[in-house]
């Protein structure tokens, strides 16, 4: 690869706590993602996806190592980068549109220039005529498109999204991803995808990086070669199939190990 | 009242609406809904129950007025307080020591629970001290609240002051502490400072929490009314009835025991519907 690289993350570890409560969350965690990629990263609950994640998007301080992003080292966060959380996250107080309009207050734009973005990116995410609902009054995978529009309309070049499907149901989920993939297609920025549905995390990725837990590392990372646009019945191709047996059985393997783990404490 | 909606007629079209025929059976169900109008129906049914009860048992004798006046009697003190402005005077002097009482502590207790609920080191360096603070007995505070604060209105509202304070203050701070971390690193990821992240997230956010406080607290500084005015008062709801035991009118202190319930009441009805319409995103659909 001749590109610099979008993110640089080199031997990254998280403690959580100190003195007796110290716990090591993530071991070491090298990862390096190319500009305009999409990087899945699966493993069991509590493995330290949300940790690193955060470390990131400059949201908690690594304990070890680097994480450079565009060859700068990540100091706090900053609007580079976009934010889908585990969880909704919204200013419920706010209709969609402020919503989406808060994550323009910043930008040097004028206000009709504003307005517009805001139109067009509700427009996107599929939810005009809601502009001026709250967001108790939408469904989850409506407010879920409320915080990708959030996250994306000051145009970062990088979105971290924290399993932002994880409390859908199946079809909304379906749905999601491929609005997710118009979106990454449409506006070029990198994608770091927190799950722990290892479907989802082959159908949208080049790369899936498997993380072992207790601490968290990097136990496996494979590239998934399938071919653009894809659409929702490659899951059942021979190649797709093949890509998740594997996967399944690292993850497997992990929670067996934590749950041993959990025995003997 | 639920009146036969347009909604529910259109979407009968000659079919039998169950509701109807559910509502009977379907009212002791496990956490099932029921009819509005009976459940507000049932909360009126209860009291007037007990004043039946009440109106039977002294019409029959079977106490002594002393021990339970009659309703009427009751009423015919409520009467009495009326028409000779007692109840005004009472109710405006009480009302005015409540609302200085309480807002002073609010005022304070807002800003103390927000940095506590905020800043770790303002946690640390408070809570301890208010945990045990809260847990002293408010009577036992009434002679040094004379010494500081003499004997007029400012030691009624000392009093009510130190019943509130110490709960809200951690009340508030646990408001502001449950609030989703996801909306201050949203705040963060967006660019904005941490004082913008404090009055444009982290308030808001806490804000209708908080409000619950204010309308629970209340409710507490008006169950603090009668030890306020328990030493050197002239006048006052509290003051009342302190008074009417000295004289064993039994129907002075019902009535005026009843009456600061309804007050407080009302105040918890009014900060329900203010809360109600100030937050209107709060509510579903
Ligand atoms: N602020 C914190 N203080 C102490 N320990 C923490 C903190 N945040 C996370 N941890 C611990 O670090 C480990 C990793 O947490 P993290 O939230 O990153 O897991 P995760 O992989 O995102 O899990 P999940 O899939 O359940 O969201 C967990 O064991 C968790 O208990
Ligand atoms: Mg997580």
């Amino acid at each position: 690869m001749t590109m610099a690289p979008k993110i640089h993350a080199e031997a990254v570890g998280k403690i959580f706590g100190e003195g007796a409560n110290e716990f090591l969350a993530i071991d070491r965690i090298d990862l390096t993602v190319a500009p305009n990629e999409f990087v899945s990263i699966v493993g069991t609950s509590g493995c330290g996806k949300s940790t690193f994640l955060n470390m990131v998007g400059g949201l908690t301080e690594p304990t070890f190592g680097d994480i450079l992003i565009d060859g700068t080292p990540v100091t706090g966060p900053g609007r580079d980068r976009g934010f889908v959380f585990q969880g909704y996250s919204l200013f419920e107080w706010m209709t969609v549109e402020g919503n989406i309009l808060f994550a323009l207050e910043k930008s040097r734009l004028s206000k009709p220039e504003k307005t517009e973005l805001v139109r067009q990116f509700i427009h996107e995410v599929g939810l005009r005529g809601f502009e001026k609902s709250y967001p108790r009054q939408l469904s989850g995978g409506m407010r879920q498109r409320v915080a990708i529009a959030r996250a994306l309309v000051y145009k970062p070049s990088l979105l971290l999204m924290d399993e932002p499907f994880g409390a859908l149901d199946a079809q909304t989920r379906g749905m999601m991803q491929e609005l997710l993939l118009k979106v990454w297609e449409d506006h070029k920025v990198t994608v770091l995808f927190v799950t722990h549905d290892v479907e989802e995390a082959i159908f949208l990725a080049d790369r899936v990086i498997v993380l072992a837990s207790r601490p968290g590392r990097i136990k496996r990372e494979l590239t998934v070669d399938l071919p653009r646009p894809r659409q929702f019945d490659i899951v059942t191709s021979p190649e797709f199939s093949q890509l998740k047996r594997g996967v399944l059985a690292d993850i497997r393997e992990e929670t067996l190990k934590v749950m041993s783990l959990g025995d003997d404490a | 009242m639920p009146k036969t909606s347009s909604i529910a007629a259109n979407a009968a079209a000659g079919r039998i609406d169950r509701r109807q025929s559910r509502r009977k059976k379907g009212l002791l169900r496990l956490r099932h809904p029921i009819p509005d109008r009976i459940f507000t129906s049932a909360g009126l049914v209860v009291p007037v129950v007990l004043v039946l009860l009440w109106f039977a048992v002294t019409a029959l004798g079977l106490v002594k007025p002393l021990f339970l006046p009659s309703p009427l009697a009751i009423l015919e003190e409520a009467w009495r307080q009326i028409t000779t402005g007692i109840l005004l005077e009472d109710a405006a002097v009480s009302s005015y020591r409540i609302i200085v009482g309480w807002l002073s502590a609010a005022i304070l207790a807002i800003p103390v629970g927000i940095l506590m609920g905020n800043f770790r080191l303002f946690e640390g360096a408070l809570e301890p001290l208010i945990s045990t603070v809260r847990y002293m007995p408010i009577v036992a505070l009434i002679p040094l609240t004379i010494l500081w604060a003499g004997i007029g209105d400012e030691q009624k509202i000392l009093i009510l002051f130190l019943g509130t304070f110490f709960q809200m203050t951690l009340m508030v701070m646990d408001n502001v502490k449950t609030i989703d971390v996801n909306l201050i690193r949203a705040g963060q990821t967006l660019g904005f400072s941490n004082t913008e992240i404090l009055w444009r997230i982290i308030l808001p956010a806490a804000l209708p929490a908080i409000w619950d406080t204010c309308r629970i607290t209340i409710g507490w500084t008006w169950t603090y009314l009668v030890v306020a005015e328990l030493v050197a008062a002239q006048n006052g709801l509290g003051r009342r009835i302190m008074d009417a035991q000295r004289y064993l009118a039994t129907d002075t202190i019902i009535f005026g025991t009843l009456f600061i319930g309804l007050l407080g009441l009302l105040t918890d009805y009014a900060f329900k519907r203010t809360g109600r319409s100030l937050f209107r995103w709060t509510a579903d659909r």
